[in-house]
């Protein structure tokens, strides 16, 4: 079912959020970014300054950020373009927010690999500290979604909250990661279980050797 | 000049043409839904797949695919046939199949290339997917469930009516069309995006579930609601035309219409004159013919007068003149305004460029007129030439055309010294153009625009850069035919006519012909017949075949698609039984021979099709101009008769115009 788009209601964000103009420090930072793209050609800052907009809505209201439609109208109005053309972007990427969410916006994949490796276990997690799909929680901490592949395959399964990756997740520590948010800590990013970025779990199965030296395997290779 | 095989059959196509177009140079036709010549190009349907040599071993999209030498298309092959079946199936995975109920039944291009090109099965045992239906205004009717996401509607509210207000939202299986946050388009050209979409899911709103289009008599015919002249064709049951739409004439409207020609026609069967009204002590009374005839006779004399309205065809015209003629009266005048611009040498009162001229123009400077609501066709063609790198100027208050212009200032002195970026964009020109409106001609500018042919050197070998922009079908006709005096109505109030004929006049100053007695020639009650001392019922456009010269002087002959209603007559016929009334009979008793006799007076009306010539003389008016100008037409949805009788015009103007909001019935 393609329903219309769930937008908050037109008439109260206008009156919340119609005066929205960029911040001094952001205002620079969006003449940097439009000066990236060639004269006449700025509409191709869209997608940044969106960003932008979103972190300063987040920055606001400390969430993680959304698009009220003034805001994205505010986009389109910096870089000349219709409001349709800004809004079709703003539609199209699951990054951008067009309802409000929550502090920590916890974006849990739920593709094949993931899911193959216990993705239903860290759902299952979320769902016991009480996050709902597609729902903020009532103290407006968490907003849970359910997320398509975000690449991370081979530290499945993950999820992202905020701008940061948590991998190799299981049930607890899954709760680890969300008990400590609610505290107000930051868990540290990447991976839960100490691996440093995608290498092996208890350290190389294949050429060993180049672990502390550059080896020359050659002489080795059977003629 | 690439040359190619198409099936066998060697063609030989412009420079940058497709294979698609290439295939239709050798007669193949190829399905497609997105490809739309005057749009550009999307390749997103996929249903033009084709086989060329060289090149992958997949077929590939003939839209977006350049023809270049030595390809060998093929448009027979199994390969081909495999591959559109293949797409037509996934494109009606999601297609309702309530043809049934569609409007779009039976003029269906999805309904069409399915029984074509389709398996005639399918193989999708799932849920189809359901879309809610979007609000788009008055005009067009959505339901989104058929939406196929060609994007045509998309590109024609970008590219060519320049209302960026259409677009594609969401991704994927959740990709949707729709206005920005489902608000009204705000096109005066909105209707073409249902004449665009291949399947039912943008519709006309006022016709739908009106009629089947195979019950429909289909009628050539020319509209009159602005000056363009766009070939239309009237879609009639019954006594009633249901619909209009736009006839392709790549000379006048390629294939658009305003959504006031199309939407217009519901005010047909509203607010008719059927019977004929005779003031009887202050107040119309239902009369018989003859009773009115006799009424008439008592004031005809030699100063009567004849004002023709803005919708009336040039036989009408002649019959009026004619009869005034018997009586010896030249009092006739068409711009019911009071305007009094000189009319010496029509060429200096027509859009010398041509509509489709104008689309090459590298200068232009519009001179009191919001091309957008005067002439929207005309508009897009400006629109095509700022596209293709055309620079635009305007003298006048400010307004959005849909292309950038750069506002000189609502000042018509600027007529006499232009500000130095615009004399040097003209000085630079190749084919430079002036558009003079109907604003400055009101402020009596058209002497001070024609000042500018020297300087600006708008005359050159095949080029005439000068142009007036009318606003009523009648008026190139009325001016060939005399419909003019120098003082404009003034000169006719001057002559105190004792008798005033009114064909179908309605913006006429009524109260300064208090002292005459007015008869209301004419098909809807409005100002005019309200004023009239006699009404006789006439025939609209639609009602009875006539001939009208649109603003570059084309002339062009409309059908007769209805009959009128109740005790109405086509005006010529009216005429011709009052002249026997009045004891001096015309000289003419068929269309036909009124026709010969008025080609015989005027040979250019005879020219159906072509542009009359009209010879390239310069009246010598005074080049002063001064003082600000205002657009004629403030409300582009009421401007005659017959769009203030149609309830959906009312509603376009209340809701575009006027910004008023309704609320949507549950459907």
């Amino acid at each position: 079912m393609a329903d219309a788009i769930q937008i908050p209601d037109e008439a109260e964000t206008r009156a919340r959020w119609g005066a929205f103009a960029w911040t001094a420090e952001n205002a620079a930072a969006a003449q940097d970014i439009i000066g990236r793209y060639p004269p006449g050609r700025q509409q191709s800052a869209v997608m940044p300054l969106l960003d932008l907009a979103q972190r300063q809505v987040g920055a606001e209201t400390n969430t993680q950020g959304w698009l009220p439609i003034p805001v994205i109208e505010f986009v389109a109005r910096e870089l000349d373009m219709p409001f349709i053309r800004a809004y079709e972007v703003a539609t199209f990427y699951t990054m951008y927010n067009l309802a409000p969410v929550g502090r920590y916006h916890v974006q849990v994949c739920g593709t094949t690999p993931c899911q193959l490796r216990g993705s239903d276990d860290v759902m299952r997690a979320c769902h016991d500290r009480g996050l709902k799909k597609g729902a903020t929680t009532a103290d407006g901490l968490f907003t849970l979604s359910e997320v398509e592949c975000l690449g991370v395959c081979a530290n499945a399964p993950m999820v992202q909250i905020n701008d940061d990756n948590y991998e190799d997740l299981d049930y607890d520590r899954t709760l680890a990661v969300i008990d400590a948010l609610a505290k107000g800590e930051t868990p540290e990013p990447g991976s839960t279980i100490g691996r440093r970025a995608s290498v092996p779990e208890g350290g190389p199965t294949t050429l060993t050797e180049m672990v502390d030296e550059n080896h020359d395997y050659r002489g080795e290779w059977a003629a | 000049m690439p040359k190619l095989t198409v099936d066998g059959i060697e063609v030989e196509v412009p420079q940058g043409a497709t294979v698609l177009q290439a295939c239709e140079a050798a007669g193949k036709e190829i399905p497609r839904f997105c490809f739309h010549e005057r749009l550009a190009i999307a390749g997103n349907c996929r249903m033009c797949l084709v086989e060329v040599k060289p090149g992958p071993p997949k077929p590939q999209a003939s839209c977006a695919l350049p023809a270049s030498d030595n390809q060998e298309v093929r448009t027979d092959s199994l390969m081909v046939k495999k591959a559109r079946e293949g797409v037509m199936e996934f494109l009606l995975i999601n297609h309702p199949l309530d043809c049934p109920i569609c409007d779009q039944g039976g003029e269906c291009d999805l309904q069409d290339q399915a029984m074509a090109y389709g398996r005639g099965f399918s193989r999708f045992d799932e849920n189809k997917r359901a879309v809610t239906d979007k609000y788009m205004g008055p005009i067009i009717k959505t339901s989104m469930n058929r939406c196929i996401q060609c994007t045509r509607c998309v590109r024609f509210s970008e590219q060519v009516a320049g209302v960026e207000e259409i677009g594609a939202i969401g991704r994927g299986e959740n990709m949707q069309i729709t206005t920005y946050l489902e608000k009204t388009l705000t096109s005066e050209l909105s209707g073409n995006v249902a004449d665009l979409c291949p399947v039912g899911a943008l519709l006309q709103k006022p016709y739908s579930f009106e009629a089947r289009p195979w019950e429909l008599k289909k009628t050539p015919s020319i509209d009159v609601h602005d000056a363009v002249g766009s070939n239309v064709r009237l879609d009639s049951r019954g006594r009633q035309v249901m619909r209009v739409l736009p006839r392709i004439n790549e000379d006048v409207n390629e294939e658009w219409l305003s959504d006031k020609s199309r939407h217009a026609i519901d005010g047909m069967v509203r607010r008719r004159l059927d019977r004929v009204f005779v003031r009887k002590s202050g107040k119309l009374q239902p009369a018989s013919w003859e009773e009115a005839f006799a009424e008439i006779a008592k004031h005809a004399d030699g100063t009567m007068a004849a004002i023709a309205g803005d919708l009336v065809d040039c036989e009408t015209m002649y019959a009026a003149k004619t009869l005034l003629k018997s009586f010896g009266s030249e009092l006739l005048e068409g711009r019911q305004t009071g305007m009094d611009y000189d009319c010496s040498s029509l060429a200096a009162v027509n859009f010398n460029t041509t509509i489709a001229g104008i689309e090459d123009a590298d200068a232009i400077l519009l001179v009191g007129t919001n091309v957008r609501l005067e002439a929207p066709l005309v508009n897009t063609r400006i629109r095509k030439a700022v596209r293709r790198g055309a620079k635009v100027f305007a003298i006048g208050p400010e307004a959005d055309l849909t292309y950038k212009v750069e506002w000189l200032g609502n000042d018509l002195g600027l007529l006499g010294k232009l500000p130095q970026a615009a004399a040097d964009a003209f000085g630079a020109a190749e084919r430079p153009a002036v558009i003079v409106g109907g604003g400055a001609l009101k402020a009596g500018a058209l002497g001070a625009a024609l000042a500018l042919v020297g300087p600006l050197n708008l005359v050159r070998d095949d080029w005439n850069g000068f142009n007036v922009l009318h606003m009523a079908a009648s008026r190139m006709g009325g001016l060939m035919l005399g419909y003019a005096q120098k003082g404009g109505i003034a000169d006719i109030l001057a002559a105190s006519p004792k008798l005033t004929f009114f064909l179908g006049a309605d913006e006429v100053d009524f109260s300064k012909f208090d002292n005459s007695f007015k008869v209301y020639v004419g098909h809807h009650g409005d100002k005019g017949a309200h004023h009239a001392d006699v009404i006789l019922p006439a025939a609209s456009y639609v009602e009875k075949s006539g001939t009208f010269v649109n603003l570059e002087g084309r002339v062009q002959v409309a059908q007769q698609a209805v009959f009128a209603p109740g005790e109405a007559r086509e005006d010529w016929k009216i005429f011709r039984a009052l002249s026997e009334v009045l004891g001096k009979p015309l000289s003419f008793d068929t269309l036909a021979e009124l026709r010969a006799a008025m080609i015989g007076e005027v040979p250019a009306l005879g020219l159906d099709g072509a542009i009359a010539p009209f010879e390239w003389t310069l009246p010598k008016l005074p080049a002063k101009a001064s003082g600000p100008v205002g657009y004629p037409i403030s409300d582009f949805y009421l401007t005659n008769a017959i769009c203030r009788a149609s309830p959906t015009m009312q509603r376009c103007s209340a809701e575009i115009v006027h910004g008023q909001e309704f609320a949507e019935a549950a459907e």
